[in-house]
């Protein structure tokens, strides 16, 4: 289970979190929604310690990732996948060696299972056949597939998703959305997703966390978060620029 | 009491420029004893180390072969123009094999390395850091300083010496076909002077400072693109940046490493 309690970050003197308390569940998909530059993705980062708050705790299983040595840390972020928004492959390898990186770089895994496994992961995302594209050469969402496949590749308990439909279209974005809610089914991980695009990432939350001024206004399930009287989560469902949300 | 005022404004900021000087170069010298320290920890990235010795050695290579060439051919004009002064013309090829093995030689191709290799290395990394895949490593549980960083370090102190000596070679056949070729001066002298005033501690003196410019040449492009702001325009300072204090440290090192090694 992660928690974060009471986090705090600031950047130059700005405050981007302002004390963030949420708990996230077990097995389920839990999506941060919120501005453009409210800090989702600076909340996102701090769940495997790619950040470290000024001050607060994220807590992964009791274990709190802040006062982590850098040798534990390491041994902690194994249990996370992580894809990245804007996929971030490594340009200077083919997808197939993308996928198949933390397992050579992470295991002793031999060759021939390398070789089964990563052809497992890119026929899962619908990438079957595709491993000896380079990432120049793959559309955003081919990327995002491809970045999904290594994320999932080590069997990870937690996988991150930092805005995984930005920049594709809407059909695009559904067909991505399905894959994360389809593999989520098949390996049961903890799904933390970063988005604003709503209301179609409603469909595959099981939560919906509002972060807005620095803080965690509201976390329901979709439907309860649909018909919240909270005026900040309201004003961010009708998209109006009226309201408690600081239009910046 | 604004003036005062003001003085302690000056004060103040010019004490916090100062403390983010020190702070950063700390932060330097902290990557560079972590870069080094993972370098020799197992596993060994032999395949990344042989991939950074091509990269860097090989790409190089044209470049330095005809910088070394038209430097050679340029010390044999200046040298012979100099020596003739004196009647002292047959010690040519012992003046530009001494000039080029313990100074232009590594110097020289430390430059070329750092235009061509250096600040590739740097707009590689800065490019990796704004497109999120050095936090992509991270995210793997993998060191990007161990995978990144450290095999281009010991690449650099393998590619750097043997570029050198080649930098050395060619210079000192550019010299001759001047020096030789052109204006006269005898086949002979020109062979037996570097035989007779070059010695083993002018070779090692340059191989030694081309080991550490290696060094200087990937740590600070390494730092300069792994710390680059992540945009289009922190790449580009990071590669300029790169450059241009590698230039001033590899002086700035030669200065002391002559003073030491003379």
């Amino acid at each position: 289970m992660i928690r974060v309690a009471n986090l705090h970050k600031s950047f130059k003197g700005q405050k981007v979190l302002k004390g963030v308390n949420l708990e996230f569940a077990t097995g389920k998909i839990t999506t941060i929604v919120g501005t453009s530059g409210c800090g989702k993705t600076v909340l996102l980062k701090h769940l495997n310690a790619l950040l470290l708050p000024d001050s607060g705790e994220v807590l992964v299983d009791g274990i709190d990732l802040t006062k982590l040595r850098q040798k534990e840390l390491y041994k902690m972020r194994g249990k996370f996948g992580v894809l990245f928004q804007g996929a971030a492959l490594l340009d200077s390898m083919s997808v197939f060696d993308n996928v198949a990186f933390p397992l050579r770089e992470k295991t002793k895994t031999k060759e021939s299972e390398i070789l089964k496994k990563v052809e497992e992961r890119l026929e899962q995302v619908g990438l079957a056949g595709m491993g000896s594209k380079f990432p120049a050469e793959l559309s955003g969402g081919m990327k995002k597939r491809a970045g999904l496949a290594r994320a999932l590749i080590m069997d990870p308990e937690i996988v991150l998703f930092d805005e995984p439909t930005t920049g594709l279209d809407p059909v695009l974005a559904t067909s991505i959305h399905q894959l994360i809610a389809r593999t989520q089914e098949a390996f049961g991980f903890t799904g933390v997703l970063v988005s604003h695009t709503i209301p179609q990432v409603f469909d595959i939350s099981d939560y919906v966390a509002m972060l807005a001024n620095g803080i965690i206004e509201e976390i329901s399930p979709p439907e309860s978060f649909r018909a919240s009287q909270n005026p900040v989560v309201q004003q961010f469902i009708q998209g109006k620029t009226e309201g408690p949300i600081q239009v910046l | 009491m604004s003036s005062a005022s003001t003085l302690a404004n000056y004060l103040g900021q010019t004490g916090r420029l100062t403390l983010d000087q020190l702070a950063g170069m700390g932060r330097m010298f902290l990557f560079l004893v972590s870069a080094v320290f993972l370098a020799f920890r197992p596993p060994a990235k032999i395949r990344l180390i042989i991939y950074h010795i091509k990269t860097i050695g090989l790409d190089s290579l044209s470049v330095v072969v005809l910088s070394g060439f038209f430097t050679g051919m340029v010390m044999g004009f200046q040298g012979y123009y100099s020596l003739r002064k004196f009647n002292a013309e047959s010690w040519l090829g012992s003046a530009t094999a001494l000039g080029l093995l313990r100074e232009l030689g590594p110097v020289l191709s430390a430059f070329m390395v750092t235009g061509r290799t250096g600040s590739a290395m740097a707009a590689e990394l800065g490019t990796m850091r704004a497109t999120e895949q050095i936090d992509a490593l991270y995210s793997m549980a993998i060191n990007p300083v161990k995978y990144l960083v450290s095999p281009r370090i010991i690449a650099s102190l393998i590619a750097m010496p043997l570029l050198t000596a080649i930098f050395d070679s060619v210079g000192i056949y550019g010299s001759y076909l001047v020096g030789v070729g052109l204006l006269g001066v005898s086949s002979g002298s020109f062979f037996s002077g570097i035989e007779n005033s070059v010695v083993f501690h002018d070779v090692y003196s340059g191989f030694v400072k081309s080991v550490w410019f290696g060094l200087i040449i990937t740590w600070i492009c390494c730092y300069k693109g792994f710390h680059a702001p992540p945009m289009a325009t922190g790449v580009s300072q990071a590669t300029t940046e790169s450059v241009v204090l590698s230039f001033v440290i590899i002086l700035v090192w030669d200065y002391f490493l002559t003073s030491i090694m003379l």
